[in-house]
């Protein structure tokens, strides 16, 4: 049982001021955190919205709910949505906003007013792909490729484009003042090698994010300044290159996909530590892993490209980089692993979450291999193949590993512990909802059924309907927290500091902590997980 | 704050530096000099921007951290020039062998 | 650190920072970053140019001597300069000498507004020559197609170049009224140093534009 007080801290973050402008114009990083929070969980619900749409009309094989051009549409806003609105903010604009300051004994991040601008800067690339939406939406594919989306398509690609623009300032501003903030900001004592892996985790996402985040920008920008005033860079009517879109989308939405797992990883970090009671075995391996995913990543993105008709030579060279971009991402599961052989388990929703997303991870990363093999690739590219993957390391991956992070530090968050058995009960039905959704798809991709199709031969049915019952399962998953996240606002027990005797600044303040966080600036003497030295106070 | 102050005749050197520079990439440009003129050009406007950097932004004198971030920045711009050329620079270099394959006339879709 | 002048309740000084130095470290570090992002974001039109030019030699060449290597030449000077300027305001800045700092500062900015005015003549002209890509694009020679790829990576580049320019001039004036309101000192000056960043990496963007737009071939490779 988890020793909890009876009263909740008399002042704290969330009460010290009320009404609605002490919400929109604080500089608060938690509450900032909150704004963010909120408003991408209301994305996931709009980007889980098109999946239903999708996986309704594929549980027949005749294209017979929806017409052919709305079916585009769904899958381009549900991957737009998802992408742009959801995963790419969702851990660092959330936990790490919340959390990082407190991980390092800071007061706030380096550029409070800078930070609440992101949220601002989001909440306007939001607004205005929400109305490209409702306007009639966009048709093609998340990935806008040339010269469908800058000649052909009829679409409101230049109002998605410019709302996806908008937001990608979000995302750079966001890595910009976390990487001053770990640069700057750690309290006495606390060297890198004494950080908490999820602040190395953030660190390696902002220089994704940092890096890669302006060349989409640019990219996108000219996609638009050709639809509207023709100048054709992209443009093979002109003897442009929509190879050349190609290459520089990718060279940022690869590494993205580093910053939608990193993250995660950092989370599973803290919670694998936690929850064997361990320091996390080959720390600085996997410090250096989250720095090496970040450099390897951006060394990759033409294995999205194999079948464009790029060169083959490229394509080798691509094809070796990306199999060792694997390296690292194996490390840390290794080290994982090894955290827990042997440790005190503790069996608590996080650490579920947790389990579910090594296990995933590790299957989608091993499909990712297949697919980086230029040969195989050839085959399942553009198939449920590819789907399946990227939703095992996304969906089964990444989001698993934020339900993790949001049960793990809820209690600091606001002050009150969730339900453990709704918790526990709601990991399994993700759990199991996901692989019937997705694992299907593998075997669906490796028989051929291309992606983006909204029919398909009768052949594929029964595979298409486990996926589509799955989803329904997974889509129950998700409510479920939904619920009881709400309801443990009011009605949760009240936490305490640190309901799980967890190592880790931020356990050292009152739950939910004070505005500032800290009365006095901490000094550290010790590495991040001495849990050895830790007594778990259970009753 | 313990900044480097530079002195005033430091900006006016680098500055007349810049100008030396300017006249002799625009003089360069109007002399012939085949597929070197480009490489020329670059080098040049490399070691102009080389000298703002390092004087005018004070990157000399500034922490190890600061040299880091702008290498970090040169770099993945320069993976991203790369690795991009390599794909176009390569592409002709495998050729296809002389087609063996007959399609017999009744097949295909 | 253990000679830092303890500034409690200095005015700049903002509350998630123990010290001036630490603020004033940390906007720079901030604005270094944001350079970076700056490279990035330009770095995909020059990969284009690249990419193009090696394509399409000939067309680059036509292109390029449509631009006026005089006023092109005259801007590069005068961005020159005006990096030159606003070093000097920084160091004003650096050494608690306001009134220098805003002057540096105002020349600075004339000389920015001078450049985008040349850069409005250039654009000006290419309007009237029927030189802007897009439905009224006209050029003869069998290159025209191409010719127009690299007036689009010129309006591109050049255009985005603009209007950081404009950005810079608007922010500029914003410092150099802050410094007119003795806001600056030796202690906190970083806005700025920041903005001198800032002015010298547009100045370096045009370093390269010039002549790989206006220098392609002068020397008449292709006749």
């Amino acid at each position: 049982m988890i020793t909890t007080t009876s009263l909740l801290p008399r002042e704290h973050y969330l009460n010290i001021r009320y009404g609605i402008l002490s919400w929109l114009l604080t500089k608060d990083h938690k509450r900032i955190a909150l704004l963010y929070l909120i408003s991408i969980t209301a994305f996931f619900f709009l980007g889980g919205l098109f999946a239903v749409l999708i996986r309704l009309e594929l549980a027949t094989p005749a294209g017979d709910m929806l017409s052919a051009d709305t079916y585009n549409r769904m899958f381009t806003m549900h991957g737009v949505v998802m992408v742009f609105f959801f995963l790419i903010p969702s851990i660092p604009a959330t936990l790490g906003n919340f959390l990082l300051p407190m991980m390092i004994g800071a007061k706030d991040l380096a550029f409070p007013k800078l930070n609440l601008l992101s949220w601002y800067i989001f909440i306007l690339g939001g607004v205005i792909t929400l109305w490209a939406v409702v306007v009639g939406g966009v048709d093609t594919g998340w990935t806008f490729y040339t010269p469908y989306s800058t000649a052909a398509s009829n679409t409101n690609v230049v109002a998605t484009g410019v709302g996806v623009f908008i937001t990608g300032f979000s995302s750079i501003l966001t890595g910009l003042n976390f990487i001053v903030t770990i640069h700057r900001m750690r309290a006495p004592g606390l060297t890198w090698f004494r950080l908490p892996l999820f602040v190395w985790a953030h660190y390696a996402t902002s220089l994704i994010q940092i890096l890669g985040t302006p060349v989409i920008a640019i990219t996108v920008l000219l996609v638009a300044l050709e639809r509207a005033f023709h100048i054709g860079i992209f443009d093979p009517a002109l003897g442009g290159d929509p190879v050349l879109f190609q290459h520089l989308f990718w060279f940022y939405s690869h590494p993205a996909v580093y910053i939608m797992i990193l993250p995660s990883m950092g989370v599973v970090s803290e919670v694998v530590a936690c929850f064997s009671r361990k320091n996390v075995f080959g720390y600085s391996f996997v410090a250096f892993s989250s720095l090496a995913i970040a450099v390897f990543g951006f060394l990759v993105w033409a294995h999205h490209m194999f079948v464009a008709g790029m060169s083959v030579y490229a394509a080798m060279i691509f094809s070796f980089l990306s199999f060792s971009v694997a390296i690292p991402s194996a490390v840390k599961v290794f080290n994982w692993t090894a955290t827990l052989y042997r440790g005190a388990i503790w069996l608590q929703a996080p650490l579920l979450f947790v389990f579910g997303f090594i296990g995933l991870f590790t299957i989608g990363g091993l499909t990712g291999l297949f697919l980086a093999a230029a040969g195989l690739d050839v085959h399942v590219h553009d198939t449920y193949f590819v789907v399946a993957h990227f939703h095992y390391i996304m969906v089964g991956g990444a989001i698993m590993g934020y339900m993790a992070g949001l049960h793990f530090w809820w209690p600091k968050m606001f002050g009150r512990m969730y339900p453990e058995g709704w918790a526990k009960f709601a990991a399994l039905v993700v759990f199991v909802g996901f692989n019937l959704t997705f694992f299907p798809q593998f075997i669906l991709g490796y028989l051929g059924m291309p992606r983006r199709y909204y029919a398909y031969p009768e052949e594929f049915q029964v595979l298409n309907v486990m996926s589509s019952a799955g989803a329904t399962i997974l889509g129950v998953g998700y409510l479920i927290p939904m619920v009881y996240f709400l309801w443990s606002l009011r009605y949760g027990r009240v936490a305490g500091p640190n309901p799980w005797s967890a190592t880790g600044l931020e356990w050292t303040t009152q739950s939910p902590p004070l505005t500032e966080n800290f009365t006095t600036t901490p000094t550290v003497t010790e590495g991040a997980y001495e849990y050895s030295k830790r007594e778990m106070k259970v009753v | 704050m313990s900044a480097h102050v530079s002195p005033r005749s430091t900006y006016f050197a680098i500055f007349a530096a810049l100008m030396v520079l300017t006249a002799i990439t625009i003089g360069v440009a109007f002399v012939n000099l085949g597929p070197f003129n480009f490489p020329v050009a670059l080098s040049i406007a490399i070691t102009k921007a080389t000298l703002v950097i390092l004087f005018f932004m004070h990157v000399k004198y500034s922490s190890r951290l600061t040299k880091l971030i702008l290498g970090t920045g040169f770099f993945f711009l320069t993976v991203l020039f790369v690795l991009t050329l390599s794909d176009y620079l390569s592409r002709g270099w495998m050729t296809a062998p002389p087609a063996a394959v007959q399609t017999a006339p009744e097949a295909g879709r | 650190m253990s000679n830092h002048v303890a500034h409690v309740h200095h005015p700049a000084l903002q509350h998630q920072f123990e010290t001036l130095e630490q603020q004033q470290e940390s906007a720079t570090l901030g604005m270094w970053l944001f350079l970076v992002t700056e490279i990035m974001f330009f770095g995909g039109l020059f990969m284009a140019y690249l990419l193009y030019r090696i394509w399409y030699p000939q067309a680059w060449a036509e292109g390029s001597l449509e631009l006026d290597i005089v006023l092109g030449g005259v801007n590069t000077a005068v961005l020159i300069g005006s990096s030159l300027t606003m070093a000097l305001a920084v160091r004003a800045a650096q050494t608690g000498a306001p009134r220098a700092t805003v002057a540096w500062l105002l020349i600075t900015i004339a000389l920015g507004l001078t450049f985008l005015v040349i850069k409005g003549f250039e654009y000006a002209h290419k309007f009237e020559m029927h030189h802007v890509p897009g439905p009224g694009f006209q050029f003869e020679g069998p290159h025209a197609r191409q010719v127009e790829i690299f007036l689009s990576l010129y309006f591109a580049m050049t255009g985005l170049h603009a209007l950081h320019m404009v950005i810079g001039v608007g922010l500029l004036s914003v410092i150099a009224w802050m410094a007119h309101k003795r806001r600056f000192s030796p202690e906190w000056y970083a806005p700025v140093e920041m903005s001198g960043l800032y002015w010298h990496f547009v100045d370096i963007v045009w370093i390269f534009l010039f002549p790989l737009l206006y220098l392609v071939d002068r020397a008449h490779h292709f006749a």
